[in-house]
């Protein structure tokens, strides 16, 4: 009767602690665009590869971007995107570990689409920065959205871009970033 | 009693790992990262010719290459004629991608009048691990479209002596970042060449490779080395094996090659067999290739 009482305590535990608001996804997706202002092509691409965890009881988040998985209009593009710009053979991925600040501000276990503001490390072309993003979190049952926009620029991760590109390569790349995760 | 305890103890584990921090989450998905797939080497070389033969590298599916190869004439032939800057061959060409591992091209050239079209197969791409090479084959028919020449009355100038085959099965390796070589085991068939002595079949092996010195920019190298027909005259001339350097500039979305090679021909069958340039007499030609690539059909993400 005991050990019975013991093991529902113990699953009971395990599942609302270890299992219950994790929330994961492998199909997440990135999106960045670094167009200039005046540039007759577009130099943006889509990465549907992004893993994405949330933790909804501590507020961390983590994201991982496997850098060759970004997809440009242009092959030619996204092949010196990788050779030139993100060297992805010597860095293959990003990496971004934080916390949602205002956690408190959102109710995992009720619907709804809930404010947040998200500050960790980002990490890419083997650069860390801290970065503070606002965006939403959107809760509709065992899921989870996560939406948010934010421009990065290229400098602070010393992805150089030489003069004979500038009209088309922009400083900034508008990042905007969209996650489906599943509560596991 | 001891049960139990092993109980509590993976209790208390996974109460304490659902305070994880985020290095333990990105282990997690480490963890359960699935197996990777075997990612294949990319850009062996920059452009699709290593300068004046074929690489391993193709066109993404749904990508066209507009293309302009040009040589001008021998260096030494001086001031008069501008350094050979006065005369020159051009070809001018399509290239496609149908698919990632096939793709076709045609184009016209100024010497010979000569019009050709190939297809190129990647049968084997290098991956970081397994596959140590990548491997095409490319096959191509080349017409030469110059007026027949004056016969006796009674023989007749048939259009099969126009026509000339090449078939070359391109073996690549990627070393490193810097040093990428290829192996071109070449035939070309003349269906008409100068003399009987000739051997209608030129069998040669090329060798090509390039030296990446900084992150535009490239040394390129190319050989082709005659097995036999070495003695083969073109024109009357004597005929030497095609060597040629050349410079890979990256300009943006496009790559700019530079060259100075003894062949001023920019098909395989004249530039393996009949060039009648030689480097030791300086009869080197300056050229460049340039590319211009247009997305015809979008990637799925882009549609």
């Amino acid at each position: 009767m005991k050990k019975l009482l013991l093991t529902l305590v113990c699953a009971i535990g395990l599942s609302t602690s270890l299992f219950a608001q994790t929330y994961m996804t492998r199909t997440g997706k990135i999106s960045f665009n670094a167009t200039a202002a005046h540039s007759p092509e577009k130099i943006e691409a889509i990465n549907n590869e992004v893993a994405n965890i949330v933790d909804g009881k501590t507020g961390n988040i983590v994201f991982q971007v496997p850098v060759k998985s970004f997809k440009f209009e242009r092959e030619l593009m996204q092949e010196h995107f990788n050779e030139n710009y993100m060297e992805s053979d010597k860095y293959p991925k990003a990496e971004f570990k934080g916390a949602i600040s205002n956690l408190s501000a959102v109710t995992f276990t009720k619907d709804g689409t809930y404010n947040v503001s998200v500050a960790g490390k980002l990490t890419m072309h083997g650069v860390t920065n801290e970065v503070n993003v606002p965006g939403t979190i959107t809760v509709k049952g065992n899921k989870i959205t996560l939406k948010a926009k934010f421009a990065t620029k290229l400098a602070d991760y010393k992805i150089a871009v030489p003069s004979v590109v500038a009209d088309k390569i922009g400083k900034e790349a508008i990042i905007i970033l969209e996650s489906d995760l599943t509560q596991k | 009693m001891r049960k139990s305890f092993l109980l509590t103890a993976v209790c208390l584990l996974g109460i304490i790992s659902s305070y994880a921090q985020a290095d333990s989450l990105m282990d997690m998905l480490d963890k359960t990262a699935p197996p990777s797939k075997k990612e294949a080497v990319s850009a062996t070389f920059k452009a699709t010719r290593i300068i004046n033969g074929s690489s391993v590298e193709s066109l993404g599916a749904g990508v066209l290459d507009f293309r302009i190869d040009h040589r001008f004439g021998q260096l030494s032939q001086g001031s008069q004629n501008f350094f050979g800057l006065d005369d020159a061959t051009t070809r001018i060409g399509l290239d496609y991608g149908i698919t990632k591992w096939l793709m076709v091209g045609i184009g016209h050239n100024t010497l010979n009048k000569e019009d050709d079209g190939f297809a190129k197969v990647k049968l084997l791409s290098q991956r970081k691990e397994g596959m140590p090479i990548s491997l095409s084959y490319f096959g191509n028919i080349s017409i030469q479209t110059t007026p027949a020449p004056t016969l006796p009355t009674g023989d007749t100038w048939e259009y099969s002596n126009r026509l000339y085959f090449t078939n070359q099965v391109l073996i690549a390796r990627k070393f490193n970042d810097w040093l990428s070589l290829q192996l071109m085991p070449t035939i070309v068939h003349y269906n008409l060449v100068d003399s009987n002595k000739s051997d209608n079949n030129t069998f040669a092996i090329g060798i090509g490779g390039r030296i990446k010195v900084s992150r535009r920019i490239a040394i390129t190298g190319e050989y082709y080395y005659r097995l036999n027909n070495t003695d083969m005259l073109y024109n009357g001339s004597k005929t030497y094996n095609s060597a040629s350097i050349g410079i890979d500039i990256e300009t943006g979305g496009h790559v700019f090659q530079l060259m100075l090679t003894n062949a001023p021909g920019m098909t395989e069958r004249t530039f393996i067999g009949q060039t009648t340039d030689s480097w030791a007499k300086g009869d080197l030609h300056f050229g460049f290739n340039i590319s211009r690539v247009f997305t015809v059909v979008k990637p799925k993400e882009f549609r």
